[in-house]
């Protein structure tokens, strides 16, 4: 089953408290984050804590995510080396513009990594926080075989754009974003990887969230940043497929099954053969559907 | 002839055979006082002291108070106050409970004033102090129903009950509301002080804001009050109670309300009339709001709400969800002015709210019960009375009663509370006993009691996960180590009664 | 090793503070105040211990508040106060 990524929950690296039990809530990725969230006085003191945290706090399945510091500031390639010593699962580069920001990365990670000998455990993913950025979203995407996903940061993409973030209750809402959430789409999918969108962090405008992630849904993403528990629930409600969905997925899911017992390649569906983008989609809806609860693999035996 | 005259031997007659007096109209004077002054210069309206030195009290009686003013209180310290100063000694003072205000009985204990308490919860300094040994006799622990019915039957006799009201007119008929332009202060229900009202040898009414007689639909009835005390204040008003209960925002409690919610609602238990408690925390009261939703989904409502009652609960109520509230206890001003405004929303007494032996307790007929704990054990034993660390710090409030007599006791805690473990090899004190426990909900998982496989079964058909509770204990320990013995020394602080009024644990002081 | 006082950790609930400074006398010597003494109160003296001694300082003077900090907490602040003390940190420059 392919790794969902519909939630990834920032914790501040600097919160002992918090990242004790973020995993309880049910995030599908939880990013602890050493940049924005933590003050220049407690970089080291935040790069210790979640070091620790990683090595010791059992998190169950949830993905491990760090968002390191820039590695053009003194602390990025400490992150590095701290969390790639803990085992993260993935390191969450900010405010990326270039590929060789990521390759530059990924000789670090190879570093440290070849010092522990476990080349190519680590991956990448990248923020993409400004217009260069956006611009280069599939060179970024594909700068690395470590590339797991690339996810949009707002606020200094807008402030880059100069354009103001518009409300939930303006006729343009979600009009200054639009360029650079499709260009992440578009540049993920074609490199194969996975797209996230920008927090909302308004948590008292449950409604408007809704709306944005309805919206983000529709655009093709695979899930959101958020900063709550109290989000998770809203998200995961509208990544999960419809019954309707769910039953044409299973159709072909049964149809591949039947083709591999036959030791067919090709797949069919009542006649009608099956493109490998629709195996793909049917594969994800049904892994959707049990990650929502809606199916058990049992169903599907 | 047949005057009056004529029938006076008549009259004799039967007044000698039935050992009466014969009437004697010179006797009788007309008391012409306007009454609105009668009101004011009956004999019942005195000063604390006066009332003090009228009922009686003598050294080595027992005194008797409420907490329904919470932590607002000003009543237990005002009397005990006036009681040292008046030289009493060797009293037992019997609350409902006893919170951090009540601090300044540590002075009269240690002066001897007060010997002995009873009580359902104890917290603040006063707790910490009696858990190191303050008191020669330990502190008797009761539910509130049993205490309720401990009055009622004698067990624990009231001479005195001194009892604070938010009105009342100078006869005694009291409420914890007040209709008047004056009102200092609201509290709502004054259940747990009517089983005193109605069985103390004497009980004396405080209040802040005298009424014009009668004060209607009192729950304290003038028949049972001796005094009337006027005071300055009863208590502080934004202590005792101020809008409505706030909404939890912290997502751990929001999560385990939501756990509890769908246990509720999937549990066979969750039928168009049932009834429904929650108790106290932050998590527990949530479930309602999360119910809420549940019964509109499915057109369900409740037949009653019971207990500590809150705005999330009138809420319901107004919306038609629920149709009658039983109110013991007013958790918030929202919950105390709709006692106060509808006929549906009604107080009850403390025995009559939870008492074991009497047939009409309302919890008898109770479905569902949602409560909070400090720790669970694997035997689902609870403990709300005493901390991890050996100190008392809480309240048996009603968590036996309702767990006993509900149809399904739901107990919501968190795993850990910081280093804290909540779920644990055996609980610091066995104030619940686990074969009234039924489900047990936690932010790593939920376990359902064996005796309850057919609760087990629907649950994991609705698709929620079920743990072993020992697993949960066993994860608890894994995250935050194991915690050392705690340094308990050889005297008993503190006894804790079942509600049948066997004795069910010790609590012994902590060294250190 | 040579130290000058330094800090590290919060007040927060499941955080400690972690206070170090030179000490005259030989040894470790930890003063703790932790909501969860009773329980754990030795078990942090001794993570507290091994760390420090881990990072090779043996003689320093620590006071620790403790807010019901995990081990894993408690290892990680007392790492941040030593680089602090001692200038030399635990991850290469």
């Amino acid at each position: 089953m392919q790794r969902l990524r519909r939630t990834m929950m920032f914790v501040p690296g600097n919160n002992p408290g918090m990242m004790a039990d973020a995993h309880i809530y049910g995030p599908d990725s939880i990013m602890l984050d050493l940049e924005d969230s933590v003050s220049m006085a407690e970089k080291d003191a935040a790069r210790l804590l979640v070091h620790n945290a990683l090595k010791t706090i059992d998190y169950g399945n949830t993905e491990m995510v760090v968002r390191i510091n820039p590695l053009n500031t003194p602390y990025g390639k400490k992150d590095v080396e701290a969390v790639v010593k803990a085992g993260v699962h993935v390191i969450r580069m900010p405010k990326t513009e270039t590929a060789e920001e990521v390759k530059e990365l990924e000789e670090e990670i190879v570093k440290v990594e070849t010092e522990l000998g476990c080349v190519g455990r680590t991956q990448i993913m990248a923020a993409i926080e400004s217009t260069l950025g956006a611009l280069n979203a599939y060179a970024i995407a594909t700068a690395s075989k470590r590339m797991m996903g690339i996810a949009l940061g707002a606020e200094d993409y807008c402030a880059n754009l100069k354009a103001q973030r518009t409300s939930g209750d303006s006729p343009y809402f979600g009009m200054e974003l639009q360029m650079a959430r499709q260009c992440i789409v578009t540049a993920a999918r074609a490199a194969g990887i996975d797209a996230l969108d920008t927090v909302f962090s308004n948590l008292n405008d449950m409604d408007t969230f809704r709306r944005e992630v309805e919206m983000i849904k529709a655009m093709g993403f695979d899930g959101k940043s958020i900063i709550n528990p109290r989000q998770i629930e809203v998200v995961n409600e509208i990544f999960a497929p419809k019954e309707k969905e769910i039953e044409k997925a299973k159709t072909i899911i049964a149809a591949i099954k039947e083709a591999e017992k036959r030791g067919s390649g090709v797949i069919a569906v009542n006649g009608k053969m099956v493109d490998r983008p629709v195996v793909i989609r049917a594969q994800r809806t049904i892994d959707l559907a049990i990650a929502s609860g809606i199916l058990t693999k049992e169903d599907l035996a | 002839m047949n005057s009056i005259k004529d029938r006076a031997a008549l009259i004799a007659e039967a007044a000698k055979q039935m050992n009466k007096a014969v009437y004697n109209d010179a006797h009788m004077k007309k008391n012409i006082t306007p009454r609105h002054e009668l009101q004011r210069t009956n004999g019942k309206l005195v000063t604390l002291e006066e009332a003090i030195k009228k009922s009686g009290l003598k050294d080595g009686m027992t005194i008797s108070f409420h907490h329904h003013f919470r932590s607002g209180d000003k009543v237990i310290n005002m009397v005990v106050a006036k009681l040292a100063e008046m030289g009493f000694k060797n009293l037992t003072l019997a609350s409902s409970s006893l919170i951090d205000v009540h601090e300044p009985l540590i002075e009269h204990i240690k002066n001897g004033v007060i010997t002995q308490l009873h009580t359902s919860g104890l917290r603040g300094a006063l707790a910490t102090e009696v858990s190191h040994g303050l008191m020669e006799k330990p502190v008797i622990f009761r539910s509130h129903g049993s205490r309720g019915y401990a009055i009622m039957s004698g067990e624990l006799h009231i001479d005195v009950a001194f009892l604070g009201a938010s009105s009342s007119d100078s006869l005694g008929n009291a409420a914890g509301y007040s209709t008047s332009p004056n009102a200092k202060s609201i509290c709502g229900s004054l259940g747990y002080a009517l089983p005193d009202a109605k069985y103390a040898d004497k009980t004396i009414i405080l209040t802040d804001d005298l009424v014009d007689y009668p004060n209607q639909h009192s729950a304290i009835s003038e028949a049972d009050v001796d005094y009337v005390v006027v005071v300055d204040s009863v208590g502080d008003s934004s202590k005792i109670s101020s809008g409505a209960i706030r909404d939890t925002k912290n997502p751990r409690d929001i999560l385990l309300a939501k756990q509890a919610a769908k246990v509720v609602m999937n549990s066979g238990y969750f039928e168009d009339g049932f009834s429904m408690q929650t108790g106290s925390g932050g998590a527990a009261l949530a479930v309602t709001k999360y119910l809420r939703q549940g019964m509109i989904d499915k057109g369900i409502k409740a037949s009653y709400a019971l207990g500590g009652i809150t705005s999330h609960m009138v809420k319901l109520h107004q919306e038609g969800l629920i149709d009658r509230i039983i109110d013991v206890q007013s958790f918030d001003k929202v919950a105390a002015e709709s006692l106060m405004n509808d006929p549906k929303h009604k107080s009850v007494s403390a025995n009559e709210y939870a008492a074991l032996m009497e047939p009409g307790a309302a919890t008898h007929f109770l479905d569902v019960v949602i409560l909070s704990a400090l720790e669970v054990d694997v035997n689902f034993n609870v403990n709300v009375l005493v901390g991890s660390d050996g100190i008392i710090r809480g309240a048996i409030g009603g968590h036996p009663d309702t767990a006993m007599d509900s149809a399904l006791s739901v107990i919501v805690c968190p795993l850990l509370r910081g280093r804290i473990p909540c779920v644990v090899d055996e609980v610091t004190t066995l104030i619940t006993p686990g074969s009234n426990v039924d489900v047990v909900v936690t932010e790593y998982g939920i376990a359902v009691n064996p005796n309850r496989p057919e609760v087990k079964e629907r649950l994991e058909a609705a698709g929620l996960k079920i743990v072993d509770i020992h697993d949960l204990a066993a994860k608890a320990r894994k995250i935050i180590g194991d915690p050392a013995p705690l340094p308990f020394g050889d005297k008993v602080v503190g006894v804790v009664l079942n509600r049948d009024g066997s004795v069910q644990d010790v609590i012994k002081n902590i060294v250190g | 090793m040579e130290i000058k006082t330094a800090m590290a950790g919060t007040l927060e609930s499941g955080d400690i503070f972690i206070q170090i400074a030179p000490n005259d006398n030989a040894g470790l010597h930890i003063d703790l105040d932790s909501t969860v003494a009773y329980q754990f109160g030795d078990q942090i003296k001794k993570v507290i211990t091994e760390t420090l001694q881990g990072l090779g300082i043996d003689q320093a003077e620590v006071k620790a508040t403790d807010k019901g900090a995990l081990d894993c907490t408690i290892r990680a602040r007392v790492t941040a106060a030593a680089v602090r003390a001692t200038g030399k940190d635990v991850w290469a420059d």
